[in-house]
């Protein structure tokens, strides 16, 4: 039998360690989050079940009932009139993404609750690195949902005006995936227990789905309530929204860019800072 | 600076304070681990043991004091630091859903080694544990002493000189205790490393160990545990430590 010194090189470690770390550190380890974040969400089938379902629902159900109530006219990116179910699509893919973000944030609680953070924390690599990985891989599972989801819409003949569409639509949600992401991530850092996160639901899930551009045009809202439709403009996830409805059909919404870069920049460093040991919030809070 | 860092302790804790508000956890700590030594950090819960890990850990920062791992200052060089450190949490922390192999594949991605090296790896330390045939069984699927020794395993994947314990033998039966301990005591005699076991359990001591004894955030008193039953003038470590912190010392027979 092979000692372990022989097997691990253990005598020489410590002192003969080649100080710092190349990109090839950086990438094993990247990977290997994300590996780990896909294990899981194989894992956890009624997630992605219900993942799936929830769109659909709202898709088959929602947009069936009032495509005759709400009466579209023709607003950019669309040069035609279009079907309710068209136009929710980019809300609900965002919505999928939203809710993804959510569920990473109630999963770093309970990673945290449950000791696996820890094995997150204490990687040499820098923190900066550890969590933005994190949300990479939260972001790729999210954009998993978001292609299942298309594919059952392609069955219902909700499609966009080009198969282009599918490929354009792809960095929009890389981006929006972040910043949702982040910003559950900053959220998490907050919430002290799992116990809390219903109130994330309360406050932070149905105020951002609900007041955004995702279920009606902001133009209608407008002619209800001036200072609704104010908010809603304000909202990132609207901009959200707005991105990934214009990229589905290959064009690009600058303002909307802009916002959710700048938001996803915002949200990250809090994330970043939340969970520095120096700075954080988890010092503050103690065992 | 080589000489400087084969040097250094294997762990220096230097003046270490730190308090949540008002409640003070840890008052001016010192003291150092050398490497290959089985070194006992024994005090009763809420001494300050778990407060010291997260700072050593890097989970909180340091306000007052340093630490360092051969060397390594934990504050200013946090990655070389970490990459020379392995941990066994007092709370589980495998991931359930994830096999054997893939616990351990996770934690080496995050020390940046590849899949490759790692299954030659966790070959090794999987058996050195007698864990190498439940490889691709569910960690959920593992008693409480079983999943020990593979957090034991995986805390020891990187290569790691210095490895510390926190309360490892906490909800286990007597075999699985005895049989870690006398695991990783063997590990420290053949392979060098320095060990920092902490525990409230005065029978898990050995006379020749070093111990260093935590009251209420500070520290009483350090030494081998026969050292400190002398210069008290008392019998054996659990006399001493009643002594010194004034109180009943846990024992395991009162547990079971």
């Amino acid at each position: 039998m092979t000692t372990l010194e022989q097997s691990l090189d253990i005598s020489s470690l410590g002192q003969e360690m080649p100080a710092g770390f190349t990109w090839k550190h950086y990438a094993i380890c990247a990977r290997g989050i994300i590996w780990r974040e896909a294990l899981r969400f194989i894992h956890q089938r009624e997630r992605f079940v219900s993942a799936l379902v929830r769109p659909l629902v709202w898709l088959f159900i929602f947009a069936a009932g009032f495509r005759s109530v709400l009466g579209l006219s023709i607003i950019p990116p669309y040069k035609t009139y279009i079907h309710y179910q068209d136009y929710i699509t980019p809300g609900l893919m965002a919505m999928i993404q939203l809710f993804n973000g959510m569920q990473s944030s109630l999963s770093m609680i309970y990673d945290r609750e449950m000791g696996n953070m820890r094995t997150l924390l204490v990687s040499p690599l820098p923190r900066w690195f550890l969590l933005t990985s994190k949300l990479m891989a939260g972001t790729l599972v999210s954009i998993m949902q978001v292609y299942a989801y298309l594919l059952v819409a392609w069955f219902w003949n909700v499609v966009p005006d080009s198969n282009w569409g599918y490929v354009t639509v792809l960095p929009a949600m890389l981006l929006s995936g972040f910043m949702l992401g982040a910003l559950g991530m900053f959220i998490s850092s907050a919430i002290k227990q799992l116990e809390n996160f219903a109130g994330v639901m309360n406050f932070v899930i149905f105020p951002m789905f609900f007041a955004s551009s995702a279920l009606y045009p902001l133009w209608k809202v407008r002619m209800g309530s001036p200072w609704l439709a104010d908010y809603c403009e304000f909202n990132p996830f609207t901009h959200a929204v707005e991105l990934i409805r214009f990229a589905l059909y290959q064009q690009v919404n600058w303002t909307s860019l802009a916002v959710v870069a700048g938001c996803t920049v915002i949200f990250l460093t809090g994330a970043i800072i939340a969970y520095d040991p120096s700075r954080g919030m988890l010092a503050r809070k103690g065992g | 600076m080589q000489t400087q860092v084969s040097a250094a302790a294997a762990l220096e804790v230097a003046h270490v304070s730190h308090s949540y508000g008002a409640r003070k956890a840890l008052d001016d700590v010192s003291f150092s681990v050398p490497a290959a030594r089985f070194c006992v950090l024994l005090g009763p819960n809420g001494a300050g043991k778990s407060t010291l890990f997260a700072l050593v850990t890097r989970l909180f920062a340091m306000r007052h004091g340093a630490i360092s791992i051969f060397g390594h200052d934990v504050s200013s060089t946090p990655g070389e630091a970490l990459r020379r450190l392995g941990v066994v949490f007092q709370a589980r922390t495998l991931d359930l859903d994830l096999s054997v192999e893939q616990n351990l594949l996770y934690h080496a991605a995050l020390h940046g080694i590849g899949a490759k090296r790692t299954r030659q790896l966790s070959r090794a330390v999987l058996e050195r544990v007698g864990m190498a045939e439940r490889a691709d069984d569910k960690a959920r699927d593992l008693s409480g002493g079983q999943m020990r020794r593979v957090e034991i395993a995986r805390a020891l994947l990187h290569g790691p000189r210095l490895l510390l314990l926190d309360e490892p033998t906490v909800g286990l039966d007597m075999q699985a205790r005895t049989d870690i301990l006398a695991y990783v005591r063997r590990l420290v005699a053949e392979t060098g490393i320095g060990v920092l076991w902490t525990t409230h359990l005065l029978d898990e001591i050995h006379p020749a160990d070093d111990v260093i004894v935590m009251h209420k955030g500070a520290i009483l008193q350090q030494g081998s545990a026969a050292g400190i039953a002398a210069a008290l003038d008392v019998p054996d470590i659990k006399s001493a430590f009643a002594k010194l912190t004034g109180s009943r010392p846990v024992d395991v027979s009162e547990l079971v």
